[in-house]
């Protein structure tokens, strides 16, 4: 345990201050596509930062977010015990790369300094057959954490019926809701389903994926291509300053649902979109 | 197109020069505070004798950092903007009371704050969200900081020394306001988009 602490930290470190290759490369598209004027230059200084962070390994945001972990485990690893080792890891984490403090008492309003508290940071739990223990990270900035938006179809003001139409409908709206306020161009995360707990986790979840892969399923692959075009129709742009590039990838699954139920959340991640794997075995 | 430079604390006659879509380079002392600092000042309304640095004319930057001590001082590791939207309910109390001549932040602001900005002479500076690495090598020194204990490192009020610290004019002290055309033109791509079909 004391090894995994030690690559729970490199995992910190590598998630806070460097992009994954594939999110760094749809940004550089987005630049070099990117109308000339102030999105064109804000894309350059996000470019910039991203060099100079890795450069220097210093966290690429200030805000390093809710650490939020999700784990596959094998099944002789004990949950209890490996989230203490990712609580023993955040401590340090947060000392050494330095990430921000950011869990703060909903009673006393006290920074804890350390980023560890009731339920701080976010950890999930699944169980798998293989030998190896996956241990993803996702440091997520909470101005576009506030920028995501849960819906219950039918809505009327946007003529969104109980259809994967009115899936879109939403979607198009809550970025449109987002405006520049989450850091664009944003990656959006989508989950469908029965229950309001279920389809927050699912859209989240959503984020751990390539940009560019498609969801397997035809219709829901087709809708998330479509989505990328038409949500770069609504011409916010990079920082919000009016641009080509709003988001640069859409992202949704789904599950059965209820009768009476049709539950779409979409979670929006800013350009920063920074998670990573570790793999223990 | 070139930067206007400009030296902090603004006089009223700079700030009303300037238009939406102007670059800047800032230079002098920053203050920064967000969400609990604004809270405190608009419900404690302490007066400006209490609030050890001088806000008359100056910038407050919506910012918590990533902050070290180190040797007696402090070391910005990470210092880029937060959402400006979140204080919107406060902010216009402080410019009137503080003489606030910029709001630097992102992803703008709304209509009380664009009003105060037209009454007081203020503008509101956009930096790049994210870009925390990039702003904090512009920041040269942290000064001192204030209600470090009480509201934590990162949503303290700290005293900033910048050199030509850029930022972007998007709302100005004639009532303009990029975040509201940028809003009004995607409303109308959004009403196509929503029509039966989609687009």
């Amino acid at each position: 345990m004391l090894k995994l602490k030690h690559g729970i930290v490199e995992l910190y470190r590598k998630v806070a201050t460097s992009l994954p290759p594939d999110v760094e490369s749809a940004l550089r598209k987005a630049y070099e596509e990117e109308y000339e004027g102030i999105a064109k230059e804000a894309m350059k200084t996000i470019l910039d930062n991203i060099g100079l962070a890795r450069e220097r390994s210093r966290p690429i945001c200030q805000d390093t977010g809710v650490p939020t972990f999700f784990v596959t485990l094998p099944r002789q690893v004990s949950q209890k015990e490996l989230t203490r080792t990712i609580l023993d890891a955040t401590i340090e984490a947060t000392e050494k790369v330095p990430l921000r403090p950011n869990a703060v008492d909903i009673i006393t309003d006290r920074n804890s300094g350390n980023n560890t508290g009731r339920n701080f940071p976010l950890i999930y739990f699944e169980e798998t057959d293989e030998h190896l223990l996956t241990v993803d990270l996702m440091l997520k900035g909470s101005g576009c954490e506030n920028a995501g938006r849960l819906y219950r179809l039918p809505v009327e003001e946007l003529n969104a019926q109980r259809d994967l139409d009115g899936v879109r409908k939403c979607v198009a709206d809550a970025v449109f809701r987002a405006q520049g306020r989450g850091c664009p161009p944003y990656t959006l995360g989508v989950g469908i389903g029965a229950a309001k707990d279920q389809v927050t986790l699912l859209a989240k979840r959503q984020l751990l994926r390539r940009i560019g892969d498609r969801h397997e399923e035809d219709r829901i692959s087709a809708l998330e291509q479509r989505l990328v075009g038409e949500l770069n129709r609504l011409g916010i742009g990079p920082m919000g300053f009016g641009g080509k590039t709003t988001v640069i990838d859409v992202k949704m699954d789904y599950n059965h649902r209820h009768p009476a139920s049709y539950f779409v959340d979409v979670s929006v991640c800013c350009w920063a979109n920074r998670r990573g794997r570790l793999v223990w075995g | 197109m070139e930067p206007k430079r400009l030296k902090i604390p603004l006089r009223e006659g700079d700030v009303r020069a300037l238009n939406v879509g102007d670059l800047v380079l800032l230079s002098g002392p920053v203050v920064s505070g967000r969400d609990r600092v604004h809270k405190f000042l608009f419900n404690e309304r302490p007066g400006r004798e209490s609030i050890p640095f001088d806000l008359s004319g100056g910038v407050l930057y919506h910012c918590g950092p990533i902050i070290r001590r180190e040797d007696g001082g402090y070391r910005l590791i990470a210092a880029g903007p937060t959402t400006s939207q979140r204080v919107e309910i406060y902010e216009w109390w402080l410019i009137r009371e503080y003489g606030l001549r910029g709001i630097m932040g992102k992803g703008g602001m709304g209509e009380r704050t664009l009003r105060a900005m037209k009454e007081s002479g203020c503008v509101y500076l956009h930096t790049i969200g994210g870009a925390a690495v990039y702003l904090a090598e512009r920041i040269k020194r942290v000064v001192d900081g204030w209600m470090i204990e009480e509201f934590g490192a990162a949503e303290a009020m700290w005293l900033f020394e910048v050199e030509d610290f850029p930022a972007i004019v998007t709302m100005d002290a004639r009532g303009g306001s990029l975040h509201r055309a940028v809003a009004e033109e995607s409303r109308k791509r959004l009403v196509e988009l929503l029509r039966p079909g989609g687009a």
